[in-house]
């Protein structure tokens, strides 16, 4: 069970808030994915410090030369070399403010975190690329047929201990 | 959304045997997606791993997720973050109006030099 954080934390309700504006706009209510039963839970099988790591980001980070996401239920991805310059990264979105994103992708991307913590020692190492995808999919049916199983093997491909996952 | 597909994306390579942990912006999203692990940052949407130019911060926030992978105990987890955005954001995050843009089917670069360079391959 989560605990409710709504007395400490005051979080802001992003479900509820979809719900009152699609209703104010005279859409229908969007069938949030609810999962109640407990996910899988994999014990890792080396220190974090020896373990590899890969990025997942939905920000819609792209990488100078290579093509953007569009924004109608786009489910395809792109590799982000790890030694890439944060420089030459981009991001294309159409459900955030990308004001902070567009002046260091890293808010999205944490890729020079990343790197810094593989030269402290903190992780083992990095894949060879990370991962990315525009995640405003509303489609759960096409994320799971079409983006989950190009993610899926990208992942195989790289054989990580530990995969990281950062929306937006 | 992406907080959705994110959770999604987690659980599915949780359940083929890869360790997975979680950054997140919207605890809602991420209670009822229901990831494996996920530490939460109360920060504005589009802020999920820290605030620009300090890497410091993160490096902070990044570690606390990764360190997840040692330190929980039970799928579905969510742990707070300590970290305060610097000032009220809230009223204006909760205010009704819909801030997507448009949704085009052609790319959206976000600077035209970018179209150019799609030549080169990586």
């Amino acid at each position: 069970m989560t605990m409710d954080p709504s007395a400490e934390l005051d979080a802001v309700d992003h479900i509820q808030q979809t719900r009152d504006s699609y209703s104010q706009l005279g859409y229908d209510s969007y069938r949030w994915a609810h999962e109640p039963e407990p996910s899988a839970f994999v014990r890792p099988t080396k220190p974090l410090a020896e373990s590899k790591v890969a990025l997942i980001a939905s920000g819609g980070v792209y990488h100078q030369g290579q093509v953007a996401f569009h924004h109608k239920d786009d489910t395809s991805h792109r590799r982000i070399p790890t030694t890439a310059s944060i420089k030459d990264l981009r991001t294309s979105h159409f459900a955030y403010d990308m004001t902070s994103a567009r002046v260091d992708p890293n808010v999205v991307f944490p890729l020079d975190a990343l790197r810094s913590m593989e030269q402290s020692g903190t992780i083992g190492s990095l894949t060879t690329h990370a991962l990315t995808f525009m995640g405003g999919i509303y489609s759960q049916r096409r994320l799971k047929d079409d983006l989950l199983p190009a993610l899926t093997d990208e992942i195989a491909a790289m054989e990580p201990d530990v995969v990281l996952l950062v929306p937006v | 959304m992406c907080h959705q597909s994110v959770g999604l994306i987690a659980r599915h390579l949780e359940s083929l045997g890869y360790p997975t942990t979680s950054l997140s912006s919207s605890w809602f999203i991420t209670a009822s997606a229901n990831p494996p692990r996920a530490a939460f940052l109360d920060y504005p949407l589009g802020h999920t791993a820290g605030r620009p130019n300090d890497l410091q911060e993160q490096i902070q926030v990044t570690t606390a997720a990764l360190g997840l992978i040692e330190t929980a105990t039970r799928p579905g987890q969510i742990t707070p973050l300590p970290q305060v955005w610097p000032t009220e954001w809230k009223t204006k995050a909760r205010e009704l109006s819909d801030k997507r843009t448009e949704r085009h089917d052609t790319p959206q670069y976000e600077r035209p030099t970018d179209e150019i360079a799609t030549t080169q391959s990586l």
